[in-house]
């Protein structure tokens, strides 16, 4: 049966005016403090340095964000915290704690959390505040939705950049500015995983080779939507049109009403795209998708349990079934968005450029 | 039929389309099943990982009606899931869950199997493949292979079929064989999964991935650096409810002729050209076949095996192996065996591996410890250099999941003093993820017909070669095993397996 994670206390320090030297030298010793006298062996987490920048006042939404990843450690979180005034100097504040090991004779895994608070002004230089801190032949993976400049400091030091383009309110320029960060480092878009559940049934839909033929006749795609949610719509449409080699031929353009309609030229027919958005969803990213052909149509819909399936077929025939899945939720898909962090995402790519060309047709 | 490969759909995708599958578990009610199958298929559910068409067939004697096995399954998956529940998806899958009530030596059993699963083919609408699982006592597996081939489940016409059989397979090589033989005349090999669960953890595949993608152990991965290999699989808990298995098993069938094997071939074996099933058996079967098995006269240099009496383990009084329940009065049945073996080829002649298991141990340890040979010469002499010790690397199985290497090196202060020092890798703290139950990766391996970590016919039996005569010598032995202490490393008796000055490492 599943259980809880338990955790020791944290041990902690904290200074008023320091240095990133001076706070190197408490994580050190926090290292050496942090058994209490218990019978336990530990093991400093490995996995990636997290650099997260945020302004006060949404410093506590944050922490909780990151709070609830529960037992997915980072090796050290960054937590920099923008003052509302101007500063010159550091407020540094460090905690470690360990996750108690569930069997006898298991190591109690230890994860850092270092909160700084800085001066905007000290933003564009924030690599080399954090670089003496960073835990080394790990990745690094910088989270600033809001700031920028804080992104683009930390490109020497960091290796992924972790983003929501659907956190942005023109989705077109969210993709363009993934699609500038691609080619500086690795991007893991928060909204792109939001799609993986829905990527992952329509390729089951299609993978009988009876079903794989219908892929070249396809002649239309809707996606229904959370109305925040037009990247993760767009980041849909694009990875079909790049698998299904649409990719370059595309165009879309938004309309009044808030949809996103345009076309494809497929390999038999052209393809008419629209993305709708869709009120009275609670939870951020797709609400259903309608991919149609010569007479035949799959629709995949949020549902109890999982997706819920319908399939018209050509002769009239109609199915339905639950694709079953659990919803992972916006913890879920932050804790994806660090494993996606640890791996290559073979499909992302293709799928922003498809986007973003389609977008600036 | 067309591959995974050439759907563009599912480029870059974790989980990858599965064929539509109906699962049916024989022995549906049995503690397998409840512990770790309901579980794993439910967690399979969580994860979005079944196929979009699947449906569960149950199979056992108990009366209990679709409604009766639902709830029987929703309480097991509650119980011993790795993750609590998400009720809509339990409900979801528990919709899925068909239940057949019959012994597995009538005929017409199979007849409402075959039936069922063809309704609810017809009701998806869709061929879908069917794989049998039996997780049944071993004595009804031949009963059940027989009744499906006379069902006509074996062969469908528009999809596949597949066989999960579980261990223990077979008694001893005779009835492997015979065993093979009965499943062969049903099933053709390819739709044959032997299952061992050891092959799903992902500290065993890490094995070949630690192997053959690291270039730095390949150089020393011979008998010119190793000096002895220790394969141990050590658990602190006793023989439990499985007393009416494990009397008539013993340690050597339970664990070693299966697990530990098959830990040392994945240790032993030339890099395969690729991952497919048939590349990695064959180089597995190498390896076995390159172990001599002992000459009678040779058993008892070669094998040792104990049995606890009462002690102490974790503090609690335990008792004895004769004072569990169901255990026959005077059983000499072994509750922990280490036998030392060779593999005679070129890579690894001359080099010994130790294998051991046992139960009521000081502590739950499976680990493989390869020891290197000592530095020829060592320039640092006198006491301060007692802690020189060989190197050695640690694959940890459970409980710490990972890998050590133990080095020595210099104690800060004026003098030159040694004490080895070790460098790890764990899983806990190296990854994000949880790794999966091992039946989970299995069972998906089984529903896309990836054999890989599986074994074949010949590998069950080169294995129960190797181990067959240390079982009739045994047999006809009336000296009792070796007792050992509850909560100790096990009988000392065991030490005089090992060569060239070498020791046990601590369970």
């Amino acid at each position: 049966m599943a259980t809880g994670v338990s955790v020791t206390p944290e041990v902690a320090w904290s200074a008023r005016g320091t240095t990133p030297k001076e706070i190197a030298a408490a994580l050190s010793r926090l290292a050496g403090d942090r058994d209490g006298g218990r019978p336990l062996a530990y093991a400093p987490a490995r996995v990636l340095n997290l650099v997260t920048v945020v302004e006060r006042a949404r410093r506590d939404e944050l922490v909780e964000r990151l709070e609830r990843l529960g037992r997915l450690h980072t090796s050290r979180t960054f937590v920099c915290v923008i003052s509302d005034g101007e500063r010159r100097d550091l407020d540094a504040f460090a905690t470690m704690s360990c996750e108690l090991p569930s069997h006898p004779g298991g190591l109690a895994v230890c994860r850092e959390r270092v909160e700084i608070e800085l001066g905007r002004g000290q933003l564009s230089r924030l690599e080399s505040i954090l670089d003496p801190l960073l835990v080394g032949d790990v990745p690094t993976v910088v989270w600033s939705p809001r700031h920028r400049e804080a992104v683009d400091a930390m490109l020497a030091a960091a290796q992924v950049v972790l983003v929501d383009s659907g956190e942005q309110p023109d989705p077109a320029a969210a993709l363009v500015r993934a699609a500038e960060l691609a080619h500086e480092a690795q991007v893991v878009d928060l909204a792109w995983l939001r799609t993986t559940p829905w990527r992952e049934r329509l390729a089951a839909a299609f993978d009988p080779p009876a079903q794989r033929d219908m892929l070249a006749r396809i002649d239309c795609v809707t996606v229904r939507h959370e109305p925040a949610a037009a990247s993760s719509g767009l980041l849909l449409v694009g990875w079909l049109c790049a698998q299904l080699g649409w990719a370059g031929r595309g165009r879309l353009a938004g309309d009044r009403g808030g949809s996103i309609t345009g076309s494809a030229d497929g390999p038999e027919n052209q393809v008419e795209l629209r993305l709708e958005p869709v009120d009275g969803q609670s939870a951020p990213g797709l609400a259903g998708v309608t991919v149609g052909g010569p007479g035949g149509s799959l629709s995949l819909d949020r549902g109890p349990g999982g997706l819920a399936a319908r399939e018209r077929r050509p002769d009239g025939r109609e199915r339905a079934w639950t694709a079953m899945g659990a919803s992972r939720g916006e913890p879920g898909i932050l804790a994806d968005g660090l494993r996606a962090a640890l791996s290559d995402d073979l499909a992302y790519g293709p799928a922003l450029r498809s986007a973003a060309v389609m977008l600036a047709a | 039929m067309a591959t995974v490969q050439e759907n563009p759909l599912s480029v870059g995708l974790e989980h990858l389309p599965i064929d539509p599958t109906t699962l049916v578990i024989f022995g549906a009610t049995g503690d397998l099943a409840r512990r770790k199958l309901l579980p794993a298929i439910y967690n399979l559910a969580h994860e979005g990982s079944l196929p979009a068409h699947f449906e569960m067939i149950g199979v056992a004697r108990r009366e209990l009606g679709d409604d009766g096995f639902r709830d029987y399954a929703g309480e097991a998956i509650e119980r011993f899931s790795r993750r609590a529940p998400d009720a809509e998806v339990l409900r979801a899958l528990l919709e899925r869950v068909r239940y057949v009530s019959g012994s597995l030596d009538d005929a017409t059993t199979y007849g409402r199997v075959a039936e069922l699963a063809a309704e609810l083919e017809a009701g998806a609408g869709v061929a879908t493949n069917r794989i049998f699982y039996l997780a049944t006592a071993p004595e009804l597996f031949e009963p059940a292979i027989g009744g499906l081939g006379g069902a006509g489940l074996a062969r469908p016409d528009r999809s596949q079929a597949r066989v999960v059989v579980e261990k223990p397979f077979g008694h001893d090589l005779d009835s492997a064989r015979a065993l093979n033989q009965a499943v062969l005349d049903v099933f053709e090999e390819r739709q044959v999964f032997r299952i061992d669960h050891y092959l799903g953890k992902e500290t065993v595949q890490n094995m070949l991935v630690l192997r053959f993608a690291n270039g730095i152990f390949e150089p020393l991965w011979n008998r010119s650096y190793v000096d002895h290999v220790q394969i141990t699989a050590a658990e602190d808990i006793g023989i439990g409810s499985r007393a009416g298995y494990y009397d008539n098993a013993g340690a050597l069938r339970d664990i070693a002729q299966n697990h530990l094997l098959q830990l040392l071939t994945l240790l032993c074996m030339e890099p395969p050209v690729s991952l497919a099933p048939d590349e990695v058996r064959n180089e597995k079967v190498k390896v076995l076949h390159a172990i001599r098995p002992p000459h009678p006269e040779e058993v008892a240099d070669m094998a040792v095996r104990g049995q606890y009496h009462g002690g102490t383990v974790a503090g609690e009084e335990v008792p004895g192996y004769l004072e569990e329940e169901g255990v026959r009065a005077g059983s000499d049945t072994e509750s922990y065996v280490a036998v030392k073996l060779f593999v005679e080829n070129w890579r690894w002649a001359g080099v010994p591996f130790y294998l051991r298991a046992g139960k009521r141990l000081a502590r739950q340890s499976t680990e493989i410890a390869v020891t290197l040979k000592p530095v020829p010469h060592l320039a640092f002499q006198g006491p301060d250099a007692a802690g020189a010790a060989p190197n050695q690397l640690v694959l940890s199985v459970q409980p710490n999941e990972g890998v050590s290497l133990s080095l020595v090196a210099k104690v800060p202060g004026a003098r030159i003093q040694i004490r080895p020092v070790n460098m790890e890798f764990l899983y806990g703290a190296s990854f994000l993820s949880q790794s999966p139950e091992a039946y989970e990766r299995l069972i998906v391996d089984t529903m896309r017909g990836q054999a890989t970590l599986f074994t074949r016919r010949d590998e069950v039996e080169a294995a129960w070669a190797i181990f067959d005569p240390i079982l009739r010598a045994w047999a006809g032995d009336a000296a009792p095993p070796t007792a050992y202490r509850a909560g100790s490393d096990g009988p000392e008796d065991a030490a005089r397996l090992l060569e060239r000055g070498a020791s046990w490492r601590r369970v």
